[in-house]
């Protein structure tokens, strides 16, 4: 496992052998066959667990279907995306999802976070990856701490910072207030203007060490000699940084921003814990998860779940082509 | 700049990163030792040392149901998904045929796919056949981020491993599964290891379904156990509880994380997963 880039197109080299046309027989064959023996399994099980549920999912978003009659969901076409309602009066009104403030607004509460977090997870996750990869005493210490916030559930975190964040008797605000940043104690998850900085506060806290081992696999690929030509040549260490250790791993970082901003665009337990009914941190997934299963709006929140699955969609594709993923196997 | 300075700066750097990462357990394991009204005192360092919360969290309630119920989830999850990705990994890796690009697309696909996205779907599904609130709706919902994550491992692990070491087996007329069984699965339980704790981890994690997915409290998981831990009155959130609870089920992980820690840096990096 000393391959760092992430997901890493599989060559093989073990089928040169198999290529030589003499050996290509009943040897082959067999090999052949039992691939697909042994993929069988897998593939049912992935298209069982992903594959239908994400048909049906879309199926829904065009039905009327409720939490209690599933089952005998109408087809309904576009009316969860777009409806015009016609009031005879030469008046109407649209509605559906392309119409909801309420969507609109969990849609820019999820950009909104997506992109801070993100942001402020890669400058710091670098600035962690730059002092892992320097040599130092205590170094596996260090290291062994960083990643003590990736192994916290994130439930757990949530709650640990909910606590924190108390206002009342909150650490967070004794400490702010002992060192004067702040004079009153504030009310971190309740108050709107604090409330999405709560949460980005947690999120940053808890992925920033998955960015920073990311970036770090990403420096310990630049070759050290890279760096004694710079130091013979004289050149200042920040500018060795902006003008080669940067380029050099800009791909990983990347990689890693991509992965994150996945996983951020698809948050809900963090915001679920720490924020509870709060429409100003309400991302696309906890709208979701409410219609579906606390507002019987079944179609509704599955038409919002389809939204967010293109979205997805999208950004992954972008990764694929950005990472230059070689799936066909060395050509 | 003088070196004393750079050195110091360094230095204070490095000790922010450690405050940072760990303050907030260190706090967590502080509260969850507070009993009574202790709790509503802000200390810094270690000065109450009650088990009340602890013995509180372990003896009232079902939580060590619930603890014993992750258990079997993760376990499970972790054991069919090593065992349905092995296999696969190896087809993947080893044979070549046609399609396998496009079948490592559709897994890569998978393995990004956001869990809201096929919540409704796998919602009817589960009930009807007849899962919804037991363990099974949990052991099979959480293959759609472990399995893909699993193969997508391995296969990188097996294809690294040399051609010798299948062609002597190949040439003797072994076959493929014996090729798997007998010589792969030995060379590879550092991979095992490392993908399988991933897995573990999780699973072990996991929010969405398990809320979803189960309604009873005596099925429920940890996190959601931990998420709809509350006191006797709504105002009255057990801070104490909630912290002990945490506590018991995060030092695990963080034992076994420690204990592993550079074959799961390894596997982060090969793998990509999410944290």
């Amino acid at each position: 496992m000393t391959n760092v880039t992430i997901g890493a197109p599989p060559t093989d080299k073990a089928m040169a052998a198999e290529k030589r046309p003499a050996t290509r027989s009943k040897l082959s064959r067999q090999r052949l066959r039992s691939a697909w023996i042994f993929l069988t399994p897998m593939l049912i099980v992935l298209a069982l667990v992903a594959g239908w549920p994400l048909v049906e999912t879309i199926y829904y978003s065009f039905t009327n279907a409720s939490l209690s009659n599933i089952a005998g969901a109408e087809w309904v076409g576009l009316r969860n995306y777009y409806e015009y309602v016609d009031y005879g009066d030469g008046e109407g009104e649209y509605f559906g999802l392309f119409f909801d403030s309420q969507w609109w607004n969990a849609v820019w509460n999820t950009v909104y976070y997506s992109a801070i977090s993100v942001s402020i997870e890669t400058v710091l996750g670098l600035v962690f990856a730059l002092v892992l990869n320097a040599e130092f005493k205590g170094r596996s210490f260090v290291r062994a701490a960083v990643l003590i916030p990736w192994a916290i559930p994130t439930i757990v975190s949530a709650k640990m910072w909910a606590w924190m964040m108390n206002d009342q008797f909150g650490i967070l605000n004794d400490m702010l207030m002992t060192v004067g940043l702040i004079s009153a104690p504030v009310a971190w998850t309740a108050n709107p203007d604090t409330a999405m900085w709560a949460v980005i506060i947690v999120d940053v806290w808890k992925t920033t060490p998955f960015m920073a081992l990311l970036i770090l696999a990403g420096l310990q690929m630049v070759p050290g000699d890279v760096y004694e030509a710079a130091k013979i040549d004289g050149i200042h260490p920040v500018e060795v940084f902006w003008k080669v250790t940067l380029p050099l791993i800009r791909p990983a970082i990347l990689v890693a921003v991509i992965f994150r901003a996945l996983d951020a665009l698809r948050v809900f337990d963090l915001i679920y814990v720490l924020t509870p009914n709060n429409t100003d941190t309400k991302t696309m997934s906890v709208f979701a998860q409410e219609n579906l299963f606390q507002f019987d709006k079944f179609a509704y929140g599955s038409a919002a779940s389809t939204f967010l699955f293109l979205v997805i969609a999208m950004i992954t594709l972008l990764y694929i082509k950005v990472a230059k993923l070689d799936l066909g196997g060395g050509r | 700049m003088p070196t004393a300075v750079k050195k110091t700066g360094f230095y204070a750097l490095v000790v922010f990163i450690v405050l940072f990462s760990v303050f907030p357990f260190y706090y967590a394991i502080l509260t969850s030792l507070k009993s009574g009204t202790a709790l509503f005192r802000i200390n810094y360092i270690p000065v109450d040392f009650s088990l009340a919360n602890y013995t509180n969290v372990l003896t009232n309630g079902v939580f060590p149901l619930n603890i014993l119920n992750s258990v079997i989830v993760a376990v499970t999850v972790v054991v069919i998904s090593l065992f349905l990705a092995v296999t696969a990994a190896y087809a993947l890796s080893r044979i070549n045929f046609r399609g396998r690009g496009l079948l490592l697309l559709t897994i890569l696909a998978v393995s990004m796919f956001p869990q809201i996205a096929v919540l409704a779907g796998l919602f009817e599904m589960v009930r009807w056949m007849g899962l919804y609130n037991s363990l099974f709706s949990l052991i099979f919902a959480y293959m759609i981020f472990t399995l893909p994550f699993t193969v997508w491992v391995l296969t990188t692990f097996m294809r690294d491993l040399p051609v010798e070491i299948e062609e002597a087996a190949i040439v003797d007329g072994a076959s493929p599964f014996v090729i798997v069984m007998k010589i792969f699965l030995p060379l590879m339980w550092p991979a095992l290891v490392t993908t399988g704790l991933l897995a573990f981890i999780a699973a072990w994690n996991e929010f969405l379904f398990a809320l979803t997915f189960v309604a009873n409290n005596d099925t429920r998981t940890v996190p959601v156990a931990i998420a709809l831990l509350s006191g006797a009155s709504e105002q009255e959130i057990p801070w104490g509880t909630i912290m002990a609870a945490s506590v018991i089920v995060t030092v695990p992980l963080i034992v076994l994380v420690l204990i592993f820690q550079r074959k799961i840096v390894s596997g982060l990096t090969a793998g990509g997963v999410k944290g």
